[in-house]
């Protein structure tokens, strides 16, 4: 359900950009995405809430990618990379320490949009 | 048409509400106002867990409530009767409380008492364990509570949100006698997720473990008046 709400932030910061881009003059052809494993999105849910959400809008012909950001943490005893797994209780596999740092998959970005001048 | 460009922007997806999330706290830091987000499941125990920590928080500080629920004032009308300031902010069909919603309870707050006379605003968010721990609120601490009945596994299910509190309450320890539950299990679990939340064990019926809960929040408090 929160992808709803998620959506409506999307679309204020696409709102916000446009502004400064003059709207009327540009058609956004894609919303590149970067979604983080370890966060609360499920990338399809994002991109059907947001397909209803902008029907008959300006942004009706745009398109949403997802890339999705891998689940990196920091083992903080040896300072190996790993990816935590809910099955080892997030735990290093090198030394099973409890999950201190999480190198990457927190993200929830626009990274860029590809839009065309009219 | 002309060709194709690419903005490279790297924005923050939810940058609008971190953005009124960011101006909530300064708000509150104006008025040297502590807020702390609560947040668990439906059933959880926050509304008691409220009930009991204000009889004896607001004979300490001066405190106020804003009170997240879906479709009714139930839990608000529960707490007025402690005698202290309730907004309740019914979020509609939105599971979980947004900056913009908490903005506007802050406003409602100050039409019934001057915040600067306040120590601490509790905000109770809705009942979910997924929505709520991505919208910043502009809180100073986040606090979640899992109850015993939810399951040893939960941190696990539901990591963000355990990642992100700062304290967690275990609730209704007083039906560890009845129930086939390993409570080591469980904070197991909260230190793989979160190694390093504060956690404290709690029970609305024995009372027992609001010593501990009502000394975090009073030390948070005065830590922060002092800063």
């Amino acid at each position: 359900m929160h992808e709803v709400d998620m959506t409506k932030c999307l679309i204020l910061s696409m709102e916000e950009w446009a502004e400064k881009k003059n709207k009327k003059k540009i058609v956004v052809e894609k919303i590149n995405l970067k979604i983080g494993e370890f966060t609360c999105v499920e990338p399809i849910s994002l991109i059907n809430t947001f397909n209803a959400a902008v029907l008959g809008s300006w942004l009706d012909s745009s398109e949403i990618t997802i890339e999705t950001i891998p689940f990196e943490g920091k083992c903080s005893k040896c300072n190996r990379l790993y990816f935590p797994k809910k099955e080892n209780g997030y735990k290093s596999p090198c030394c099973n320490f409890n999950l201190e740092e999480i190198i990457s998959g927190r993200e929830l970005k626009i990274a860029s949009i590809d839009f065309k001048e009219k | 048409m002309h060709l194709p460009i690419s903005d490279k922007i790297e924005l923050n997806i939810l940058h609008q509400n971190s953005h009124q999330a960011e101006k909530n706290k300064i708000k509150f830091n104006n008025y040297n106002l502590l807020c702390l987000n609560i947040m668990s499941s439906p059933g959880a125990g926050k509304t008691r867990l409220l009930e009991i920590t204000l009889e004896d928080l607001s004979k300490k500080f001066h405190s106020a409530v804003l009170e997240g629920d879906m479709t009714t004032n139930l839990d608000a009308a529960r707490l007025e009767k402690l005698n202290i300031p309730v907004v309740p902010i019914t979020t509609g069909r939105a599971c979980h409380l947004d900056a913009n919603m908490v903005s506007g309870g802050l406003k409602l707050l100050e039409k019934k008492i001057n915040p600067n006379l306040l120590d601490i605003l509790l905000v109770e968010n809705v009942g979910n364990l997924v929505c709520p721990a991505e919208f910043e609120i502009g809180e100073h601490f986040k606090v979640a509570l899992l109850s015993i009945t939810e399951g040893e596994d939960k941190p696990l299910k539901y990591p963000i949100m355990f990642r992100e509190a700062d304290l967690i309450l275990i609730t209704k320890v007083d039906l560890l006698p009845h129930l086939n539950f390993d409570i080591n299990e469980l904070k197991s679990n909260i230190a793989s997720t979160n190694p390093k939340a504060d956690v404290i064990e709690i029970s609305s019926i024995t009372k027992s473990g609001f010593d501990l809960w009502q000394d975090w929040i009073s030390k948070k408090i005065l830590k922060f008046k002092n800063n």
